[in-house]
């Protein structure tokens, strides 16, 4: 018997799923600004790794999104720091001062290192050059709580067009994909090999090469030996 | 005959100047003569002109138009920052609505509410959140589970219907 997962994913092999006819596109006015559904596989990992924290502090890097917020609250009890690092990038591209990125982030996050149990990484590494991404991925090391996880989803295709992508979060098997316009576009398509050097200090628990071309990659950060 | 009473004609209405209050505690009570309009029985609007500075607290619904700086303090009341309301304060209340601008932490025993163009920058506690698409957030959410907040207030258990929070805004 087929159960609802393998249904979900049967679907997202067929495609993008449709929302609605009204939530479909959010702005025909403004160009690449769309709205669609894709299956998720390593976002209920991601709310099991958590599931055992008490009052688990979570970072979200995306721009603030109300229902996810309320989605991460309601599932684990849990607190939210939202720090759009989409808003640094466009500030920097807007100052004419992205050879800068690399130096802000090392200083970026003010949480004690070791502090954090989960971190929603989402698409941001695509739009980060080498050493950009890389002096955000280390800040990011260093401020998760051994046995933390980070979920981060990268791009397996050139996206033309300038625009971030905010993740809404339908539920633990669903993710609403919805561009907005922003200043930077993606770079080059991060491989494999580069994604594991970038967080060379976690560990790669799952990895997922989704239909939307997305790959989602579960890190967990491995508890120091005794 | 029909002739208006000039008599009864309000006067022309004084020009509007900032109120700067000092910074000793401010009280909002149903009695009080100010703040400036009594909108309904049990809501009090702080206009936009007027600047408090220190501490505010009261037992009735509060609707702030103009600045606030220091602390609010509604526990079993709402809160609400209209679009021209720019408060820089820590906020404690029942609920927390916000269509203008906060700077400071925001902690509500119920809700917390942030309508589209309304800001807030500092951490928000609250049971339940709902951020709208086009609000500014800035902090972090603390939200605590319907377990938490039993043990936390064995007193005012939460009646069975409202014991799991309410859907939020969805595309938010």
């Amino acid at each position: 018997m087929a159960d609802a997962r393998s249904l979900t994913d049967l679907f997202g092999i067929l495609g993008p799923r449709r929302v609605g006819e009204t939530a479909s596109v959010v702005d025909t006015s403004v160009t690449h600004v769309t709205e669609v559904s894709y299956p998720t596989q390593a976002l209920q990992k991601f709310l099991r790794c958590l599931h055992g924290a008490d009052n688990p502090l979570i970072l979200d890097l995306g721009p603030v999104v109300g229902s996810n917020v309320t989605f991460f609250g309601e599932q684990l009890g849990c607190r939210i720091r939202v720090e759009d690092v989409a808003g640094d990038i466009d500030k920097h591209v807007k100052e004419g001062k992205l050879e800068q990125l690399p130096e802000f982030f090392t200083g970026r996050f003010t949480q004690e290192p070791g502090s954090v149990d989960g971190i929603l990484c989402w698409d941001i590494l695509d739009y980060l050059d080498r050493p950009a991404a890389q002096a955000l991925a280390t800040a990011l090391c260093r401020l998760l709580k051994p046995e933390g996880c980070l979920l981060g989803l990268f791009s397996t295709a050139d996206t033309p067009g300038q625009v971030y992508t905010k993740y809404v979060v339908v539920d633990e098997s669903t993710l609403r994909y919805r561009t907005y316009p922003g200043l930077r576009q993606r770079q080059r398509s991060l491989l494999n090999g580069d994604i594991i050097k970038l967080f060379k200090d976690l560990r790669v628990t799952d990895s997922f090469l989704m239909k939307s071309k997305l790959r989602e990659m579960l890190f967990r950060k491995p508890a120091p030996r005794a | 005959m029909w002739k208006r009473d000039e008599s009864v004609k309000p006067a022309t209405p004084p020009a509007q100047t900032p109120v700067t209050t000092p910074s000793a505690p401010v009280a909002v009570a149903p009695a009080a003569s100010e703040p400036r309009t009594q909108l309904g029985r049990d809501n009090v609007n702080i206009g936009k002109s007027v600047i408090i500075k220190g501490e505010l607290s009261g037992s009735e619904d509060l609707t702030i138009e103009g600045h606030v700086e220091g602390r609010i303090d509604l526990k079993d009341n709402v809160l609400t920052i209209g679009p021209n309301g720019k408060i820089k304060a820590e906020i404690f209340a029942k609920a927390v609505v916000v269509l203008g601008e906060v700077t400071g932490n925001v902690t509500a025993s119920e809700k917390v509410d942030i309508r589209d163009n309304g800001s807030v920058d500092g951490d928000i506690a609250s049971p339940r959140v709902a951020i709208a698409e086009g609000a500014h957030f800035r902090g972090a959410v603390d939200m605590q589970r319907a377990g938490a907040k039993a043990q936390a207030k064995p007193a005012a258990p939460a009646a069975p219907g409202q014991s799991q929070p309410q859907t939020q805004k969805v595309g938010a």
